[in-house]
């Protein structure tokens, strides 16, 4: 039975989760704020009223080019998405529906992998890809990104395919599919969505990396993440222009986060409520 | 053709045996109703006949062919499951025409034979809806039809009216019997409802724990269970089983007599009890009593009679239709 909430509780609670979302949202715009002021403004102290200046933005495209570390970022992410789904639909496909003793070991062990520190192996991935010549290029990016977001794509897929029920492809079996065919006609279909949810909170995660591409790279490969760090120099900080690089680094992603909200909150909820 | 032999079939899944070995006939055009507790291996039965399990011993002939190792689809049977397992992104006209696909057919066979399948299911008018759109009744009506397009040597259907309320259970029981008439192929059937089994099969198959306690028609499970179990499982409401003195009167460890088998009287008869509850049907009066020196018993009657919670009522079984069962739970 549905619980009977006051219009005043009501009220309360959406009160209450307005300020907690714009809490959260407050850097963001503070951000974008402080791109459209002058540097002086910008240390100023704290101001919510910029004097509207885009001269921050100008300065960032024609000192530094900010469509390179835009294209290693968009290469980089899509990359390493598409090369860890490569990996992880065969390896999800294979634990959901042909689970062994040991499927539960393994993906937990997949997901340990997750809490160690990056840190602690900094060094050697560091010499792996000097001794390489994989530092600061866009495969080697790539496959860092690729190895360090694999478990939680396998997981996110892993729960999607289990939701498949057996007895579909069971069914499929009985009508005369073959094992291509099961696979063309109704799994796949069934599985799209879920696939797709999984590719776009990757790309969003590796968007967002900021460890291993800023270690990792110089010039050449640096990504956006690279780029927004490249404003806090021995020379002093420019809030201002950090900010305008930061709102450059994020929109892209922003955007695409907007448009695809519902897939993106699809594919994180999915499997908790039946 | 659909004559379906089981010889010796088991099934283990490691150390537990699910099923020991099995011998079982159906006959071409039989409708065979497998029924038993939740757990009795009626499922795993089916599975193993679909070719969905694998078979730990024995050989499963259809048609004179062994098909044991063969693969579900070149078995030639259809198969409607319990959750309808229709595929979600497809048309029900795509649903019902996914096995002709797969088996290669033209397009003007496949949308003859699709709008064949929905007259016959009453399916016309949805021919283009999706699964979600469609009622429990509608996609078990969509099951059927991706199952008879095939035109399989037999049916197999697992529960396939677990999921519906009781009122569309009853109208779905009444189309599948229909469609065997119709199309007079063998059917085979799971359901753990023994209402079903009665009223549908030419042939029931009662299992428990695996084995086969009896194979007969619904009359002869009805009127000479083999043993206890079939006793006290088919009939509704179940057979009264009595024991101790009264059995032993007969020469029996346990007697058996039906609910429907006994006379009420308020006045004389064998039996003294009290009545606990009294469920009045309009057509049957159902009465739960307390008979002295007997035990717990449940008696139906035919039409109305009135008598409450707390009145006494003398009842007197039918002689003829007492079962006795000997002390190993077999029928004397």
């Amino acid at each position: 039975m549905a619980r009977a909430v006051s219009t005043r509780r009501k009220a309360a609670f959406t009160a209450a989760a307005w300020l907690v979302a714009f809490v959260i949202f407050f850097p963001i715009l503070y951000t974008i704020l402080t791109s459209f002021k002058t540097e002086p403004e910008a240390i100023a102290g704290f101001s919510l009223f910029p004097s509207w200046t885009s001269e921050n933005y100008v300065e960032v495209q024609t000192q530094r080019d900010y469509f390179k570390p835009f294209m290693n970022s968009v290469v980089i992410s899509v990359g390493s998405t598409l090369l860890a789904l490569l990996v992880a639909i065969p390896a999800a496909w294979s634990m959901a529906f042909s689970p062994t003793k040991r499927t539960k070991d393994i993906l937990m062990w997949m997901l340990s992998t997750k809490m160690m520190p990056a840190v602690a192996v900094l060094v050697p991935i560091y010499l792996i890809f000097r001794d390489t010549g994989l530092l600061d290029t866009r495969i080697g990016l790539t496959v860092m990104l690729t190895l360090i977001n694999l478990p939680i794509v396998v997981w996110m897929l892993y729960t999607y395919f289990r939701e498949i029920p057996g007895e579909i492809l069971e069914a499929s079996r009985m009508d005369g599919a073959s094992l291509l065919n099961e696979i063309v006609y109704v799994l796949t279909p069934m599985a799209i969505p879920g696939i797709a949810s999984t590719m776009l909170l990757n790309i969003i995660l590796a968007w967002n990396e900021a460890f291993w591409t800023i270690r990792l790279t110089t010039t050449n490969a640096a990504p956006l993440t690279a780029f927004i760090a490249s404003f806090s120099s021995p020379q002093g900080l420019f809030w201002a222009k950090l900010s305008a690089a930061s709102t450059l680094a994020i929109a892209p992603i922003l955007i695409m986060g907007w448009f695809s909200q519902r897939q993106l909150v699809r594919g994180l909820t999915f499997g908790a409520v039946k | 053709m659909g004559q379906i032999t089981l010889k010796n079939v088991s099934k283990s899944f490691g150390a537990t045996i699910i099923i020991p070995e099995i011998d079982l006939t159906i006959e071409d055009g039989e409708f065979v109703v497998f029924v038993g507790p939740s757990g009795c291996g009626k499922s795993t039965l089916l599975r193993l006949i679909a070719g969905l399990e694998d078979t730990s011993a024995g050989a499963i002939v259809i048609d004179g062919r062994d098909v044991t190792g063969e693969a579900p689809a070149k078995r030639k049977l259809a198969m409607v499951f319990q959750s309808y397992a229709l595929y979600p992104h497809m048309t029900v006209a795509k649903n019902i025409a996914f096995p002709l696909k797969m088996a290669g057919e033209d397009k003007a066979t496949i949308d003859r034979k699709v709008a064949d399948a929905a007259r016959i299911l009453n399916l016309t008018n949805y021919l283009d809806r999706r699964p979600g759109q469609l009622s429990g009744g509608q996609r078990q009506r969509v099951a059927i039809g991706r199952a008879i397009v095939r035109q399989p040597s037999a049916f197999l259907f697992d529960e396939p009216l677990s999921n519906l309320d009781a009122a569309l259970r009853g109208t779905m029981r009444l189309e599948i019997s229909e469609l065997h008439h119709q199309l007079k192929t063998t059917m085979i059937y799971v359901t753990h409802d023994q209402v079903e089994a009665m009223t549908m099969a030419d042939k029931i198959v009662v299992l428990n724990a695996g084995n086969i306690e009896q194979v007969g028609s619904p009359m002869e499970l009805y009127k000479t269970p083999k043993n206890l179990f079939v006793a006290g499982f088919i009939g509704s409401p179940k057979m009264n089983l009595i024991n101790g003195a009264v059995a032993a009167k007969q020469g029996a460890a346990t007697i058996g007599i039906r609910p429907e088998h006994m006379q009420i009287s308020t006045s004389a008869g064998g039996w003294k009890a009290t009545v606990g509850v009294a469920e009045h049907l309009g057509s049957d009066t159902f009465l739960h009593v307390n008979a002295d020196g007997v035990g717990p018993l449940t008696v139906r009657a035919d039409g109305e009679i009135s008598v409450r919670h707390g009145d006494t009522v003398f009842l007197t079984p039918d002689p003829t239709k007492l079962h006795r069962f000997s002390e190993d739970g077999r029928a004397m």
